[in-house]
């Protein structure tokens, strides 16, 4: 089978982190598995994932946030910042 | 920038006090010339007169595309301190064994100097450089000089730390590898899990070139690489008598003293079973110029301390008693288990459990088979006295 590509593997997970915003904190690991069971195992693989997620990162749609462990976040203002 | 606003610090000025060097000294110096260390100062008075922090952890800012080497911070008395309103702490991941030139160094005060509080720690317990303050506008100009320099920033969060290591071959005759070769590699060959996070913790490698272990990679480190040797330890017996003559005792400075109970000493010959050694360096450490680790040199490798933080500290376990190290690291077979350990690790760990809590969890037995590993007597403390230990030579005799 065909591995999803990555631009539509990194949308998929975007909107998994949006439509959840303020009611779920996602991992790395957590999309991982996510898009694993969206996709199919043998659509989407580890490294496809992380593929995905530095897209994310660097094109700054989901950002990095850490909330005593390390979870990915659309960026937005910060309490702790008012 | 001159600086307008003075505190009363009357509390702090005590900590001036005293020949040794002073904190408060360092930060009113900074605060000459610089308004975050000024308010810094005031802050800090006002939480030690109220004996409350006034800090609070930011959790989002950072520099594009990294997921960690910046530290969010802002006070809760940004009106009474509108210059630390935020104060971001940057870790800059180190040279190994911390060599730098007094230009590397001015470089790096001059970025400081520029953007944030002028106020560092050379080194944090992570190892990294620390940068003390700036605000989140000013992280991006801050990682541009820096990278301009060729500087990175370190890890944080639930990613590879800044691998540390002690000075090794480059200023120490017991190195049983090159620790600063090794830190160097694997800082490179995991650049990815360093900047991006995807553990359910931190991950800490310490590298140590022999069983001393002065970066204390056994009580602080995830993944400790302590070089150890597998041959006889080598004995210059002349340089033996010399130290005895000297004035040494051997007998109860050395011989009384070996936790191995491996060692002789008849007044003439000092008499070794290596078969016995436990390489805790003691003997070694106390006649250097008569004794030296062995010629067949590698690395154990450890897993699992930590410091307390949300659960006690831990120690680590032995998982490979002994693996060759040289260059080219790349080939080395560690690395596949250690990727092993990692899918392992982040498939089953919790949220906020290193990978020493989550051994304890499942239990060393069932995490050894997950990752393909066979015990070994070697993984066990005091195997030769230890009631659960069984040796299939055991059954033979008593059969």
């Amino acid at each position: 089978m065909a591995q999803v590509p990555v631009m539509e593997l990194a949308d998929a997970m975007y909107k998994m982190v949006k439509d959840t915003m303020g009611m779920k904190k996602w991992k790395a690991t957590d999309l991982q598995k996510a898009s694993i069971e969206m996709f199919g195992e043998g659509n989407v693989d580890k490294q496809l994932c992380k593929d995905a997620i530095k897209e994310l990162v660097n094109n700054g749609r989901l950002v990095y946030t850490y909330f005593g462990g390390s979870f990915l976040e659309v960026p937005h203002k910060e309490g702790a910042a008012n | 920038m001159a600086v307008d606003k003075k505190y009363e610090t009357p509390l702090l000025d005590e900590l001036e006090k005293g020949g040794w060097p002073s904190f408060v000294r360092e930060i009113k110096s900074a605060a000459e010339t610089n308004p975050m260390a000024n308010d810094l100062l005031g802050l800090l008075e006002q939480s030690y007169t109220e004996k409350k922090g006034h800090w609070k952890h930011g959790g989002i800012v950072g520099v594009m595309g990294y997921g960690g080497g910046v530290i969010g911070r802002y006070t809760d008395l940004s009106e009474k301190f509108p210059n630390i309103s935020h104060f971001h702490t940057m870790r800059v991941n180190q040279p190994s064994g911390w060599f730098y030139t007094s230009e590397a160094l001015r470089t790096l005060c001059d970025i400081w100097d520029a953007h944030g509080s002028g106020l560092t720690n050379m080194h944090g317990s992570t190892g990294d450089i620390v940068f003390l303050g700036t605000r989140t506008e000013e992280l991006e100009p801050v990682f541009k000089k820096l990278t301009d320099a060729g500087f990175d920033l370190g890890g944080s969060g639930s990613d590879v730390r800044t691998p540390s290591c002690c000075c090794g071959k480059a200023r120490c005759e017991w190195a049983c590898y090159d620790t600063m070769g090794l830190t160097h590699f694997i800082t490179n060959k995991f650049q990815d899990e360093l900047h991006r996070p995807a553990f359910p913790y931190k991950m800490k490698f310490k590298m140590a070139g022999c069983p001393n272990d002065c970066v204390a990679s056994v009580a602080r480190a995830d993944i400790s690489i302590i070089g150890t040797w597998r041959d006889e330890i080598q004995v210059d017996m002349q340089k033996v008598r010399e130290y005895a003559k000297n004035g040494t005792d051997i007998l109860k400075e050395i011989v009384m003293m070996c936790p191995g109970k491996c060692m002789d000493w008849d007044g003439k010959d000092l008499k070794i079973d290596n078969s016995s050694c436990r390489h805790c360096m003691h003997c070694i450490n106390v006649m250097p110029k008569a004794l030296a680790p062995g010629k067949d040199r590698g690395a154990v490798v450890l897993v699992g301390s930590k410091a307390p933080i949300v659960e006690g500290a831990l120690l680590s376990s032995v998982l490979v008693p002994f693996i060759k190290l040289d260059e080219p690291f790349d080939e080395s077979e560690l690395w596949e288990l250690i990727e092993n350990m990692w899918d392992l690790w982040c498939e089953e760990g919790k949220n906020r459990e290193r990978i020493g809590e989550f051994i304890q969890r499942v239990g060393m037995g069932n995490f050894l088979e997950a990752v393909g590993l066979e015990p070994q007597p070697d993984m066990v403390s005091h195997p030769r006295e230890n009631p659960y230990i069984f040796y299939e030579e055991y059954f033979e005799e008593g059969e």
